[in-house]
């Protein structure tokens, strides 16, 4: 909110490089980090007078300006509290609890047996020749290493991604939207869903002044958002879900956004999460159409992040793709509306995030476009092809029949309803607590619960130079170990304040995480009523 | 309307006339368009995977389906990618590695004690045991450690403090994350980076990307490819009317020029940077490879060091390297790292935090590096079979980097420098002048020409010289070494006689 607010305003000032003072009042941000470290170094005397050529205020500005609250100052605390921890220093708790990321093997999910068979046998091809390897998993690998470069994970693919593996993909979507055509050469593989996130909005960001580019992001939004259309100097355009509606989004205050937005920039892109990444919403097949519906007439890219598409919980809710409901929608929109969609190994029941695999389908580029991108991903040379064969196997399951069929759904329909009961869990006992609300967690892997702060802790927080819920969650975290995202690191409206935590961790230790979380706000209430 | 299945309430609002000639039209402009588009990214050249080897593709599209070709297969000798070229991995690292994605086999007697050490070790340090789980930005902290270990080891003792190690996507993320660093100002005080002709192009496609000024300060291709310091001082001197020059690039060994920098050069680079107030960004991922006797590998790092004051404490370097290239040539696995040294100790958390909007590094191409900094030691059980396989892949490019230089040397109007180090040769060729009209007629650069002929013709696939920049009238191409030896034979004779016909014909 305040973010938005700066930057209109100096963009109406006429002042387009970023003031340095873009992180005043959200807590200590990365940049009053920084302005306090470089502080230190010029009071420190400079052996010959000579200066650094690379400092804080020499660097590139629009690094500088990024902000990324998932791993930002209160993971750098944890990371503090971890080590004090280690060398015997005594706190009122044992660990730290990392519910800032969604994180799940870290959680102590277990990898999914199959995947990393695969994964295994296309490493140490030795190993197809052990007994141990059920013949399922060694045809996948027998097949993706018959598609690399001299049959080995080492060579370079192919800059879009492995070939056999992209035609997987586009298979797997087909299915997926009940038939809708999918096309390999739509098909991308990137480094994890951010990176072709960032690609596809660098490509898009153009024009100067009032011309510059404007991407329209949800509020609250997933801050990987902001840091790259920070990072690319485009105009960050906010549009609020409605807390009120279980983080609805509704296409007037799209339009509201829009409108307001175009008095000083080009809205060009319009992003969307969902299933809801901090917010949990799952939308509506209507919302889809409405929303497509607004691209198609205002003339915006779609971008929409699907990453937690397998993360769906209540039973009266279903994932729509914006593929598939742009096709249902007729040619009008099918042929027009240009989109990419994201998908990773990340998240849903696989949680592979440490191999940074991830795929993206383009829709309705121009073919000159699809060019430029090939071009822009080939100087990165490729997607690290251990992630790639990862992605395969999402995409490409073992099917009823085949000897791993049972033990792959078993082990998938373990995370997936466990997933759901901690979600309802999560949302039952936040909403138990009194100054907490929680919206129904229908799909992703975060809460996002409103915490009522007292006035008297908000001015404290102030008199640190801290946002509320900064100030918040650092209480939390040095009283508990508990470490959570403050929700002024995605964007709130303004005086609500929020926190983000995974509802990874087991049951039973999330079920104490989250008593203890009650606990800590009743003191915190008591503490500064 | 038919056909548009729209909710009920959006009939109302929709912009009917827009709509009808939309219908009528059919397909409207796009939103994203060549003119609509990032002119940054639009300017981006990559030769070493561009028009040349788009052709190829096609090409053995075309034989796959069976179309007839004066050649069987097409030969990527384009790109250093090793195990495209039947290179065999090294055992050691593929065993860490498979230990650690499939932790079951930690109980198989088929693995070789060390390997699990090393892999359990691994886990241990990552999030819930598991290689699935995100490390930290700045890359697992174990990892980090055998880094500055290793480089302490290579530097004869030098220090090297594991908190300035961070582990990237192989080294070009990280030589883009640093350059993203340093680019700033408007007009004259753009910053302006200094690199070598002919270079690498990933440097000229981040410098077009981030919209940064070009310095380039051309090698000399008379005396094997050295790097001069009144050439930097001439570049350097010329950039100041128009730029703020504020990086001076180096690739030692050089890519794609093959040279490897004598101790004394680096010095003199290192005094000209600190003179002239640079930060050097020292390429070294070719350091295992080098092949001629007389020359050695000198980290930029390790001379820094041993210069001793005012250079030790204050010359701001960030040296990088990868698990792609040397003996390992694990290119797919996209591990690599950065050592920076004497930076700034809030920009060193500016580029963590910039790096942790990426999250992590792939977690297996840090186990890479973790091995190739980390190897098997005398007394341990795979220690013997390591060295075995490491030697035999760099005795063997050593003997392909002189075959190289000595086939190619054979054939009148061509000349290449010694391969000292690195992977490429990057011969120049001389090209008649009835080929360059031609070419020009074209609008091709010349070796552009000739490269695409020699594609066509023989199924070679080698990046003309224009990609890498070269001296004007100069022609040159790179060529990777690594196809095993018998095949590299056969298509240097090929080359060899392919430029011989090309020459009669266009003369």
């Amino acid at each position: 909110m305040q973010r938005a607010a700066g930057l209109v305003l100096g963009l109406r000032a006429g002042c387009c490089p970023r003031s340095p003072s873009w992180g005043r009042g959200r807590g200590r941000s990365w940049s009053s980090a920084a302005a306090e470290a470089s502080a230190v170094l010029k009071l420190r005397p400079e052996k010959n007078g000579r200066q650094r050529i690379l400092t804080p205020e020499s660097m590139n500005p629009l690094v500088k300006a990024v902000e990324y609250a998932v791993r930002g100052p209160i993971l750098l605390k944890a990371g503090e509290i971890e080590m004090e921890l280690q060398r015997g220093i005594k706190k009122p708790f044992t660990e730290v609890i990392k519910a800032n990321i969604g994180d799940a093997h870290a959680m102590g999910q277990q990898p999914i047996t199959f995947l990393r068979q695969v994964v295994a046998l296309c490493t140490y091809p030795n190993l197809l020749d052990s007994p141990s390897f059920p013949e399922d998993a060694k045809n996948r690998a027998r097949r993706i290493l018959k598609a690399c470069g001299g049959n080995s994970l080492g060579a370079y693919s192919a800059s879009q991604g492995v070939n056999c593996i992209r035609e997987d993909v586009a298979a797997y979507i087909e299915r997926r939207d009940g038939g809708v055509p999918a096309d390999p050469d739509n098909i991308y593989l990137t480094t994890g869903a951010s990176d072709g996130i960032s690609t596809i909005l660098k490509i898009l960001v153009s024009g100067g002044g009032k011309s510059r580019t404007g991407v329209l992001i949800p509020i609250p939004q997933y801050p990987l958002y902001s840091a790259v259309i920070s990072e690319l100097d485009a105009i960050q355009v906010n549009y609020y879900l409605d807390e009120e509606n279980c983080w609805a989004l509704d296409v007037n205050e799209l339009r509201r956004a829009v409108t307001e937005a175009k008095e000083y920039c080009n809205p060009k892109v319009l992003c969307i999460i969902n299933p809801g990444n901090p917010t949990g919403q799952v939308q509506s097949r209507k919302c889809i159409e409405e929303v497509i519906h607004f691209a198609w007439e205002e003339k915006l890219f779609l971008l929409a992040d699907e990453v937690y598409q397998d993360n769906v919980y209540p039973k009266d809710c279903q994932f729509h793709s914006f593929k598939k409901v742009l096709y249902e929608m007729g040619p009008e929109y099918s042929s027009n509306v240009e989109l990419a969609s994201f998908h990773s190994t990340s998240k849903g029941y696989m949680g592979e995030c440490g191999y940074r695999g991830g795929y993206m389908e383009v829709i309705n580029l121009h073919p000159e476009i699809k060019g430029q991108l090939v071009k822009m991903l080939s100087v990165r040379l490729c997607p690290p092809v251990s992630g790639q064969a990862a992605m395969d196997i999402v995409v490409n399951p073992p099917v009823p029949g085949e000897e791993s069929f049972e033990q792959f759904n078993r082990e998938k329909e373990f995370v997936l309803s466990n997933l759901a009961k901690k979600a309802k869990l999560t949302e039952d006992l936040f909403n138990q607590v009194p100054g907490i609300h929680c919206n129904p967690l229908q799909g992703a892997m975060y809460a996002f619960p409103r915490i009522f702060i007292p006035t008297k802790a908000i001015e404290t927080a102030k008199a640190h130079k801290m946002a509320p819920d900064m100030f918040y969650c650092m209480k939390l975290l040095e009283e508990t170990g508990i470490c959570v995202v403050p929700g002024s690191g995605f964007g709130q409206r303004e005086g609500t304040y929020h926190l983000r935590m995974t509802i990874l961790p087991p049951v039973e230790k999330l079920k104490i995480v989250l008593e203890k979380v009650k606990d800590f706000h009743i003191k915190f209430l008591e503490k500064y009523a | 309307m038919k056909g548009l299945n729209l909710p009920r309430t959006l009939m109302g609002t929709m912009a009917n006339k827009n709509m009808k000639q939309q219908v009528m039209n059919g397909i409207r402009d796009k939103v994203l368009t060549l003119d609509t588009m990032n002119q940054s990214v639009k300017n981006i050249e990559y030769a070493v995977r561009g028009p040349i080897l788009l052709r190829a593709m096609e090409l053995e599209r075309e034989l796959q389906q069976g179309v007839k070709k004066p050649f069987t297969e097409i030969i990527r000798a384009n790109i250093g990618d090793a195990q495209a070229m039947g290179q065999k991995p090294i055992t050691f690292m593929r065993q860490v590695l498979a230990l650690c994605q499939y932790p079951d086999l930690l109980s198989s007697p088929s693995f070789p004690e060390d390997a699990k050490k090393r892999a359990m070790r691994i886990l241990q340090a990552c999030g819930g045991h598991s290689s699935g789980s995100y490390s930290a930005s700045a890359g697992i902290q174990t990892i980090r450690e055998n880094v500055a270990r290793y480089i302490e080891h290579r530097d004869r003792g030098i220090a090297s403090d594991p908190e300035n190690i961070f582990l990237s996507t192989g080294a070009s993320s990280a030589i883009m994350a640093v350059l993203n660093l340093l680019v700033s100002g408007k007009g004259k005080n753009r910053t302006g980076v200094m690199i070598p002709i002919p270079q690498y192009p990933l440097y000229s496609a981040t410098l077009a990307e981030f919209d940064a000024v070009q310095i380039n300060y051309c090698l000399n291709e008379e005396h094997q490819w050295g790097l001069d310091v009144a050439e930097l001082q001439r570049a350097l001197g010329q950039a100041k009317a128009h730029c703020q020059p504020r990086v001076l690039c180096v690739i030692n060994p050089g890519n794609p020029t093959g040279q490897v920098l004598s101790r004394e050069n680096i010095e003199a680079v290192i005094r000209f940077a600190y003179e002239e107030h640079l930060f050097l960004m020292a390429d070294e991922v070719y350091q295992d490879n080098i092949y001629a006797e007389a020359s050695q590998f000198h980290s930029f790092k390790k001379v820094l060091m041993e210069m001793g004051p005012p250079y030790a404490q204050q010359l701001e370097l960030a040296s990088f390297h990868s698990c792609s290239k040397g003996y390992m040539g694990e290119c797919g696995f996209r591990g690599g790292y950065t050592e920076v040294v004497n930076m700034d100790p809030a920009v060193k958390q500016q580029m963590l935090k910039f790096q942790s909007v990426r999250l992590c590094p792939p977690v297996p191409g840090q186990i890479l590096i973790d091995i190739v900094t980390n190897p098997p030691q005398p007394g341990e059980p795979s220690y013997q079979q390591f060295q075995q396989e490491k030697k035999a892949v760099l005795a063997g490019l050593a003997e392909k980097a002189q075959l190289t230089e000595k086939i190619l040397n054979k054939q009148p109007g061509i000349q290449c420098n010694p391969v000292q180090g690195a992977m490429y040769s990057f011969p120049r060729i001389q090209l008649p002048p009835k080929a360059l009209q031609r070419a020009k007629e074209l609008g091709q650069p010349a070796d552009m020409f000739f490269c695409k002929q020699l594609l066509e013709e023989t199924g070679i696939c080698v990046v003309p010289g224009s990609g890498f920049g070269q001296k004007e009238g100069t022609y040159h191409f790179r060529m990777t070494i690594l196809p095993p030896l018998e095949k590299l034979k056969i298509l240097l004779e090929k080359l060899s006689q392919f430029y011989a016909k090309f020459t009669q014909e266009y003369s």
